[in-house]
């Protein structure tokens, strides 16, 4: 190693003094590495905040858009409709798949599963979303259609909601279970009473997270929902919906200092809505990890 | 992370399957306890469901579990047993989800590309112009595809761009997001280690228009004007570095959207190269420490070579992820179709964000060859970020210390 030549060739004080450098510089490195991840954080939020507040208005909130004036309430809606009804969808489809893999899944299967699911959440959301444009809007002819993005949404977060299930179900501890049997529960109602409660801060995670994804996705939205200056409608065919970040997308290049300042004030909804999603994604796990008994415990370290 | 629940339910021999159980007591279960996850070490699930058909076929016992309800054929409690005997069934046809939507993906995709693949050929690969043709000519047949006069597609500025962009990400985002792992794990209180994670978790959350909104208006006109001049002006004008040299541009370009890329995949390496540092064995390090070895030095002799192979899994899922982004890339490429980057600083085009901006002029195209073409480019992204992913993952199992995050890896 080079090291090793260094200190046969150099004499102990300055060998000494070279790796106590070496040491410090290592350290400035690493702290400069952390710099560049925080700067960019408070830059965007600042960036972005800063713009979208300077010219806010209330009417954002209260209009409709028509034409290249108006507010951002169709989107609002829209965002909102659809969120919710990827939660409802991917929320049954992936709490009963990670309750699956948890307690019943053997194991060949169960490794089948786990890797479908973990190569689904890798597929970028645009292939995910072009497969519901040709699939669903142009196949099954549903034209833009607020059912197609919400299929295309869900089985784009299914995975996240599946593994966050997964793990907090194995982490409720195995004498529940021991104990439920001892009493000659049913397999289903131990599962429902006394496994899935203490799981369940866990299982709301993983929602938040999909919601949180859900309220953020452009491209596979752009491609099956479409856009629409009114309020959403529930048909089936050819209900196309306005939704945020389509906002953004659409007006930050527009000809229009008004477009502009809607498309800020839109990017300043969906940094706040994210925000407030990941703040109370960590409350509910601190609230989960003071009464757990395995929470991560602080060790104190020997100064180095 | 999973707790050995099973092991220890194994080790107190209630169904005396030996062969299956892992050999670790519960002591060693127990330092382990936050490494492995589901899927690192997929562990025994005898216990569970040999109960579970234990509770289901002992009618008198069921009954019981059931409280005081009775077993009679009218009561409603009978319903529910019923229910709940199916209810793992049902359970596990909505497990199958993912590797039907899985199957359906790639099935779809293959069916609306297939006319696209005979009509291009293996040329898509290595023509560069792109043109939906005259859409306003009567419609012609080559091959036995139809398409307008003068259609033309290669994807090779794409496939140069999408491969370019994700590199530049990577080799950006790695040392950052292994340097800031180091300091969290080894250096800050818990307190700032914490904040430091909320950071990486909102950077995780951005959507990513925002990331192409703040790349637009702030981080392009920022780094073409203050950052890339600093060498762009002073390189040789010799072959490889020629590529770096020139005029900087707007801010729009291959540089703006590798640096964007290489922030939004940052939390993805960073926080799981921290989960991997906080398993590396206190002792192991201390022993370094004890034979004299400098802070670093140890780093070098045993943290970095125990998560080396997490770290470069982790890197190449959050390669996929950078292949695969698009709102954020189409908002900085630029948008440049049917030419090749040339120059570091120049507008560009990547395949995820030619499928958004060709949309609009793809509809018009009436034989369809427009949105076949676009489908066989979502088949190539498909492709390509498939193997990405069962790369890093394989590569981080054979390993097992701890499993990748799923997707952006909040």
């Amino acid at each position: 190693m080079a090291a090793a030549t260094a200190m046969t060739a150099a004499p102990p004080a300055a060998r000494l003094g070279r790796r106590r450098s070496r040491n410090r510089l290592t350290w400035v490195l690493c702290a400069v590495a952390l710099a560049l991840v925080v700067i960019p954080v408070v830059s965007i939020i600042w960036g972005v905040a800063g713009r979208g507040l300077a010219h806010f208005r209330l009417s954002f909130l209260t209009t409709y858009p028509t034409g290249n004036v108006g507010g951002l309430l169709n989107s609002i809606e829209g965002t909102l409709v659809v969120t919710t009804g990827v939660l409802i969808l991917a929320g049954v489809v992936g709490i009963a798949g990670g309750m699956y893999l948890a307690e019943y899944a053997p194991e060949g299967r169960g490794g089948i599963l786990r890797g479908a699911s973990e190569v689904l959440a890798g597929i970028p959301s645009i292939v995910l979303g072009y497969v519901g444009y040709i699939g669903l809007v142009l196949a099954l002819n549903w034209k833009y259609s607020i059912y197609a993005g919400i299929v295309v949404l869900s089985v784009l977060v299914v995975p996240y909601i599946t593994k966050t299930t997964e793990v907090a179900l194995r982490n409720v501890p195995t004498s529940y279970r021991e104990g439920g049997e001892a009493l000659g529960m049913r397999s289903g109602y131990l599962l429902r009473k006394l496994v899935l409660r203490p799981a369940l801060p866990g299982v709301a995670t993983g929602l938040i997270i999909a919601a949180a994804i859900a309220v953020g996705e452009t491209a596979p939205l752009l491609l099956t929902v479409g856009y629409n200056e009114k309020s959403p409608t529930f048909s089936l065919h050819n209900s196309p919906v306005g939704f945020l970040t389509y906002n953004v997308f659409n007006d930050y290049n527009q000809p229009s200092t008004f477009l502009h300042q809607r498309a800020d004030a839109a990017a300043l909804l969906l940094i706040l809505l994210v925000l407030v999603l990941i703040v109370v994604a960590r409350v509910v796990v601190m609230m989960t990890q003071r009464h757990s008994p395995d929470r991560p415990r602080r060790v104190r370290k020997t100064a180095g | 992370m999973s707790t050995p629940w099973r092991t220890v339910a194994e080790d107190a021999g209630d169904d005396g399957d030996e062969g299956r159980g892992t050999d670790e007591g519960p002591l060693l279960s127990l330092l382990t306890k936050n490494s492995p996850s589901a899927e690192a070490r997929p562990e025994p699930v005898e216990p569970t469901r040999a109960g579970a058909r234990r509770g289901g076929g002992g009618g008198s016992r069921a009954g019981a579990g059931g409280g005081a309800s009775g077993t009679g054929s009218s009561h409603p409690a009978t319903a529910w047993w019923r229910a709940e005997r199916l209810m793992p069934h049902g359970l596990r046809m909505l497990t199958f989800i993912p590797l039907v939507a899985l199957l359906l993906i790639l099935g779809v995709l293959s069916w609306k590309a297939w006319p696209a693949i005979r009509f291009n050929g293996f040329g898509f690969f290595a023509r560069t112009p792109w043109s939906v043709g005259n859409t306003y000519a009567p419609i012609v047949t080559t091959h036995g595809v139809r398409h307008p006069p003068l259609a033309s597609y290669g994807a090779l500025p794409l496939i140069i761009g999408t491969l370019a962009s994700a590199t530049i990400a990577v080799v950006l985002a790695v040392p950052v997001a292994v340097g800031t792992a180091l300091l969290v794990v080894e250096k800050l209180p818990p307190r700032l280690s914490s904040a430091v994670g909320f950071c990486l978790e909102v950077l995780a959350g951005i959507p990513s228009v925002v990331f192409g909104l703040w790349g637009f208006f702030t981080l392009g006109p920022f780094l073409s004007h203050h950052v890339a001049p600093l060498w762009a002006d002073h390189l040789p004008d010799v072959p490889v570095l020629r590529f770096f040299r020139g005029p900087t541009g707007g801010g729009e370009g291959l540089f703006t959207v590798g640096v964007v890329l290489a922030i939004m995949i940052l939390p993805i390496i960073a926080a799981t190269t921290r989960d991997l540092l906080r398993q590396v064995p206190r002792a192991t390090v201390e022993g370094a420490l004890a034979l004299g070895m400098t802070d670093s030095e140890a780093l070098g002799a045993v943290t970095v070579p125990w998560v080396r192979s997490g770290v470069i899994g982790a890197s190449v899922l959050g390669l996929g992820r950078a292949l695969g982004e698009t709102i954020a890339v189409a908002m900085v490429s630029g948008s440049l179709i049917g030419a090749n980057v040339h120059s570091f600083y120049s507008a560009f085009n990547t395949i995820a964000a030619a499928i958004v901006n060709q949309l609009d002029g793809a509809q018009t195209d009436a034989s369809g060859l427009a949105i076949s073409t676009l489908a066989e480019l979502g088949l190539v992204l498909f492709v390509v970020t498939l193997v990405a992913n069962l790369g890093a993952r394989l590569l981080v199992r054979r390993v097992a210390t701890t499993a990748l995050p799923v997707g952006r890896g909040i």
